[in-house]
């Protein structure tokens, strides 16, 4: 039997229940991005183009955050997927315990959840991207293109991080990994204004940050704005960690659910 | 679940009775068995005797944490259609052994083979004929009833007719029919326990392990849960289970090992640990509260005095003084003639709990 196969009966588990929440969160896949295009696009935006246009590169700053907020977005959905459920499948519901008491093997409910992840994460960048493209924030058809780098956004997050909560036995951590990775990785990486503008010492620490990476991506192909190598850099980077994650995951579940 | 197979074969002459409205006990009976044909090819396997006899065996098995050796080299065999428990306190190493027979936990050292099987290579073969109720629920309460055993049906791989009316039968086996459409978490702790005894049996395992099935609920609920699990023994269900209650281990048991601190103090027929390892009766005497401590100790030297005669053993315990003899009455009347006067008297049958308190170092006989 094939790992797919077993990886799709995780899928299944989790498209039951995501079938209670779906509504919510296909909601707010399109409402989030509204609120924050008419805030920060096109209200904070028509102060910031009388002063800052040739900082931002010639466009709009609606054209300017739309991409970063579409990468951000990815990076929370995934943060918010990728820790207390997984906590609730190894410490508080234990349904991971039951599933593995079956034929399916850690490893088997961990790729069944990213699969889950990554269908949540298609489904809010597209939303996204649709928003934006009535707001008029895409200049180009290539801006199609940012919806799978997003993805990839969000799953450079949500595999390292699933593989972290799978060892974890209490929920303090999360805490922590959002306000001292996430906000600041929000407020930092170049979703609201360019690198350009922090202190030349602080700018390493955000070329390190994976939503800098699917930022910068997610920007150059949403204004046609594209370098291929700096394209491949930022998704090279991506796919690394989120292999990375993905192996390392293999084994913390299997530590977790077979010691 | 190999007995029911007879069974379903003459039922199966004229189809469509298969229970409705029949009482509980034809429930599971009825529809896993014709199911068991018709789905399942460990079915006919098993119809044939192809797979051997003995379902678990283990020597030398031994489960280390670190430095904390869990199980310490134990032996067992496990024989099909009877039920057998890991009696032992918390800490014994009942959990371990359990899970390292449910295939997910590795062996550290010594000889493991399920259904003739290695379970570090074999584990999803294994698994796929298993059935687990874990010591805690692990069910999705946010899921309903029914929802909870098509995804676990799932995980094995049935296809979803197979699973509804499986399904169906099994949630009428434990009595939980009118819930299947109500989430988990508005179920009683008894339900949950009981529908994770029915989502365990959605495989139609070769063998059921229940890892303290009934800790954690109250009398009623237990005495619910073990008139199923003596039904399912009925049917020929192979089952394992740990438990720390002496009652329920005297009840479902054809077999017992007894742990304490990793290895296996003892093995044999409830019937058998009890003639062995305790006496017929038991007496039990009360003292008050001043007179205890040293009713304690002149008891000790009255069976001393008598070469035992008494008494097999006396056990000091905080509250009661406890005379494991082959007759309470003579005992009683010993203890009267020597001048001391209990409070409250009582002369029992013993149970495995003495064994149990023998066996686990409480006592102060040897």
């Amino acid at each position: 039997m094939s790992t797919a196969t077993f990886a799709l009966r995780e899928l299944r588990h989790q498209m039951t229940l995501y079938r209670r929440t779906w509504r919510g969160t296909l909601f707010s896949s399109v409402v989030n991005p509204l609120l924050y295009l008419a805030a920060l696009g096109a209200g904070l935006g028509s102060m910031v183009n009388h002063h800052a246009a040739s900082r931002l590169g010639g466009v709009s700053y609606l054209m300017f955050i739309a991409p970063g907020l579409l990468a951000a977005s990815a990076m929370q959905i995934a943060l918010g997927a990728a820790t207390y459920p997984v906590l609730g499948g190894v410490k508080w519901q234990k349904t991971y315990f039951a599933a593995v008491a079956t034929p399916m093997r850690p490893a088997d409910i961990f790729h069944g959840f990213l699969l889950f992840i990554t269908i949540r994460l298609t489904i809010a960048a597209t939303a996204f991207l649709a928003v934006m493209s009535v707001f008029g924030a895409v200049r180009t058809p290539l801006a199609a293109a940012a919806m799978p780098v997003a993805v990839l956004t969000g799953l450079a997050f949500a595999a390292p991080v699933a593989a972290w909560a799978a060892t974890r036995d209490g929920d303090m951590g999360f805490a922590l990994l959002f306000r001292l990775g996430m906000i600041p990785m929000f407020l930092f990486s170049a979703t609201f204004f360019p690198l350009s503008q922090l202190p030349a010492w602080l700018r390493p620490v955000a070329y390190v940050t994976p939503l800098w990476h699917g930022v910068a991506a997610c920007r150059a192909l949403s204004l046609g704005d594209v370098s291929a190598p700096g394209l491949i850099a930022h998704v090279g980077y991506l796919a690394a960690l989120a292999v990375a994650g993905v192996l390392v995951g293999q084994r913390t579940y299997r530590r977790r659910l077979h010691g | 679940m190999s007995a029911d197979v007879g069974d379903s074969d003459t039922v199966q002459a004229g189809p469509g009775e298969s229970g409705a409205g029949g009482p509980p006990a034809d429930s599971l009976g009825a529809p896993l068995g014709s199911l068991d044909t018709a789905a399942s090819p460990d079915a006919a396997a098993r119809n044939t005797g192809k797979s051997p006899a003995t379902l678990v065996h283990a020597r030398g098995l031994t489960k280390r944490y670190g430095d904390f050796t869990a199980v310490d080299r134990i032996d067992f065999d496990l024989v099909r259609g009877e039920a057998f428990g890991f009696l032992g306190p918390n800490g014994a190493g009942k959990s371990s052994t359990m899970r390292m027979i449910g295939c997910v936990s590795p062996p550290t050292s010594g000889t493991l083979r399920i259904l003739g099987l290695d379970p570090v290579a074999n584990g999803p073969a294994i698994r796929a004929r298993l059935g687990v109720v874990p010591q805690e629920d692990t069910l999705d309460v946010e899921l309903t009833v029914g929802e909870n055993l098509v995804i676990y049906g799932r995980y094995f791989g049935l296809r979803r007719h197979v699973i509804r009316e499986r399904a169906r039968g099994l949630l009428e086996f434990v009595q939980l029919s009118e819930r299947a459409g109500d989430k988990v978490e508005s179920l009683s702790g008894g339900m949950k326990r009981r529908l994770t005894i029915a989502r365990s049996l959605i495989n139609e395992p070769d063998i059921l392990l229940l890892d303290e099935p009934t800790t954690g609920l109250d009398p009623q609920a237990r005495h619910a849960l073990w008139d199923r699990l003596f039904r399912l023994k009925q049917q020929g269900v192979t089952l394992i289970l740990t438990t720390h209650y002496m009652d329920e281990a005297e009840q479902l048991c054809d077999r017992l090992v007894v742990m304490d601190a990793g290895r296996i103090a003892a093995a044999g027929s409830p019937r058998e640990l009890i003639v062995r390892y305790a006496t017929p009766e038991v007496l039990e005497l009360r003292f008050s509260l001043d007179e205890h401590a040293q009713a304690g100790e002149r008891i000790g030297s009255l069976v001393r005095d008598s070469g035992r005669g008494i008494a097999k053993q006396v056990e000091v315990l905080p509250d009661r003084v406890l005379l494991y003899t082959s007759d309470g009455v003579a005992a009683l009347a010993a203890i009267r003639a020597s001048g001391l006067a209990p409070v409250t008297t009582l002369t029992r049958r013993s149970t495995m709990e003495d064994v149990f308190l023998r066996l686990t170092g409480r006592s102060l006989g040897d």
